[in-house]
């Protein structure tokens, strides 16, 4: 822990992925007013960011088009987001385990057909999947997170499976074996807490991946619904004001891009501290 | 090399069948009778069974599912419910446009992001080295709409220079030779860069790391013996051996880039398969969606068969051994 917080991108990424987080959680208490509140439509809309309307109210990056505080929104979005893709990827891990360690610690036809299916949902575009799923039914935040859950599991059952053949061939699995230890023990004891590491790396990764297609999907309206605020139904809002009032925009946008950079940093330093290897820069995709 | 090519076109037919299978099990699974969301609310039930019976729902399961099957063999794809047009009609006229902007975004974000990875590879350390890493990785972690959105706003609405939307500009057809071709251009101009610039970032990252992996192996060492020149040792040397998983990454990573391009064809109009799924999925136009899932899922497999014969054909060991990888 401490080797991690030492490296540079490791300490970005957890600083910057800890202060998000205490914003969306405190959004109260950081913020004025709720997200949703427009009280002034005509006097505050359109506001440039540090600007104080005329009641007084001062909006660090602006208002939008119905004088709703940008801040505020953005706080409160964040709860959204950062809810969504935190359950979604859960939801991805719990599977992308079950999977990978069935298929691995399986022998013949189960491990043939999972890593069929795996492959073959790896094959698709993942963007093309959601929107089929998200198609299906009535948009939802319980149903991004069950789809973006639904279309994340495959790579992290490909890691797992992985890691579960190589590490049923070593030594200390046969000893445990060897002292009568079942095989759901000799799994669930033995080899997934040796597997974990993998799959560490891959839910910071997957973290930032699920925050980026839950605003995908916010953004083309096939997710948090409005006046909800989520960073992706921000950015979509924003797009109709580029022109007069960019910072509606642009202000979701970027926080959605540091939070991404901040999974992808804490993703790689992990992988390197864990490896003990030089900062190579590969990547799983 | 044939063999595995052909093993590797077996599969990508598997995966067709299968998204086929699987939109038609969606479909079934979707809340709320086909026949009712035709025909909307005011139906008689003597309407819905009738209706019903036109599409087949009072079948048995399998006996809808081969006749499905049989029809998407066919090419009948059925009618798109939002534009009443044939929805093969739509997807033909959409596909060309999707393959242009994603060919020519792959070739040039691969040919920019293998220059960037190899410049880092060869200031492995330096100032120069992390600046670009940083750069990559916030490209690799910026969502595309939104970049297609910050570009929209600088070069259209400040700059006055790029269109925003769509193909080509509504004086399109009066346009001729070189003029069109500007056109053209153009509009191509935005939605290649934002799908480029995010490109960049993946592929840089992987060339470093493979390049890096490449250096560290003996022969690198028994080139820079000889006392040749590093420049050559990387390009010559290294670069053409870090070259076989960077081709590999190509075919990997081209879901990911259809996932790209499904929204910045949609934040551009760009008149592709992305946007034609995008406002399928919106007007819930069924056999739409269905049908732009699949024409996706093939782009991606033959684009998938593309990659994998090119990194046969770029590494001589894989040519000869049927399982030499």
């Amino acid at each position: 822990m401490r080797r991690l917080l030492s490296d540079r991108r490791g300490s970005f990424g957890a600083v910057v992925l800890c202060l998000t987080l205490f914003v969306a959680a405190a959004a109260p208490v950081v913020t004025t007013g709720t997200p949703a509140a427009q009280p002034d439509v005509v006097g505050a809309r359109f506001l440039p960011p540090l600007a104080t309307d005329r009641h007084g109210g001062f909006h660090p990056l602006g208002t939008d088009r119905f004088g709703r505080d940008v801040w505020t929104r953005l706080a409160y979005g964040g709860r959204v987001s950062l809810s969504v893709s935190l359950l979604a990827v859960l939801l991805s891990v719990v599977v992308g385990v079950a999977v990978g360690a069935a298929a691995g610690y399986a022998t013949g036809g189960l491990t043939l057909l999972l890593l069929g299916i795996t492959d073959f949902a790896l094959a698709l575009p993942r963007v093309v999947l959601l929107l089929l799923l998200a198609s299906l039914w009535p948009p939802s935040a319980a149903l991004v997170v069950l789809v973006l859950g639904a279309t994340g599991w495959m790579t992290i059952a490909r890691l797992v499976h992985g890691e579960v053949r190589t590490l049923a061939a070593r030594p200390f699995v046969e000893s445990a074996t060897a002292l009568g230890a079942g095989r759901a023990r000799v799994l669930w004891r033995h080899i997934l807490p040796n597997a974990l590491t993998p799959v560490i790396v891959a839910t910071a990764l997957a973290v930032g991946n699920a925050i980026m297609l839950e605003a995908g999907l916010s953004f083309l309206g096939l997710g948090v619904q409005p006046p909800t605020p989520s960073w992706g139904n921000m950015i979509a809002s924003g797009r109709d004001t580029l022109v007069n009032a960019p910072w509606v925009a642009a202000a979701p946008g970027l926080a959605l891009a540091l939070v991404v950079v901040a999974c992808t940093l804490l993703g790689d330093a992990i992988r390197d501290v864990y490896h003990g290897e030089t900062g190579d820069g590969k990547r799983e995709t | 090399m044939f063999a595995a090519l052909g093993r590797r076109a077996v599969t990508g037919i598997a995966v067709l069948v299968g998204v086929v299978t699987l939109t038609f099990v969606l479909l079934r699974l979707s809340p709320g009778d086909p026949a009712a969301r035709l025909l909307g609310p005011s139906a008689t039930a003597a309407q819905l069974t009738a209706q019903r019976h036109a599409l087949g729902l009072d079948q048995p399961l399998a006996a809808q599912y081969a006749a499905w099957l049989g029809r998407f063999v066919r090419g009948d794809w059925g009618t798109s419910v939002a534009t009443g047009r044939p929805v093969r009609a739509l997807l033909g006229d959409a596909w060309p446009a999707t393959v242009c902007l994603v060919g020519l975004s792959l070739l040039v974000s691969y040919l920019l992001g293998l220059a960037v990875g190899a410049l880092q590879a060869a200031r492995r350390g330096s100032r120069l080295d992390t600046a670009l890493s940083v750069a990559s990785v916030t490209l690799f972690a910026i969502p595309g709409y939104w970049l297609g959105l910050m570009l929209v706003m600088v070069f259209t609405y400040w700059a006055r220079a790029l269109p925003a939307f769509g193909a080509a500009g509504l004086d399109a057809e009066l346009l001729v030779g070189s003029a069109r071709l500007a056109d053209r251009l153009r509009h191509l101009a935005l939605p290649l860069a934002t799908l480029t610039l995010i490109g960049i970032g993946g592929v840089a990252r992987y060339v470093r790391g493979a390049l890096l992996d490449v250096v560290a192996q003996p022969f690198v060492t028994t080139a820079r013996a000889k006392g040749l020149p590093p420049a050559v040792v990387l390009l010559r040397h290294a670069l053409r051996n870090a070259l076989i998983p960077v081709l590999t990454l190509l075919g990997l990573s081209l879901p990911a880039l259809f996932s790209g391009a499904v929204f910045v064809e949609a934040v551009f109009a760009w008149p592709g398969v992305g946007r034609v799924l995008v406002e399928g999925v919106q007007a819930r136009d069924y056999p739409l969606v269905m049908a732009a899932t699949t024409v996706s899922a093939a782009l991606v497999v033959v684009g998938n068969l593309l990659a994998d014969a090119a990194a046969t054909w770029a590494d001589p060991r894989t040519r000869r051994g049927r399982r030499a990888a």
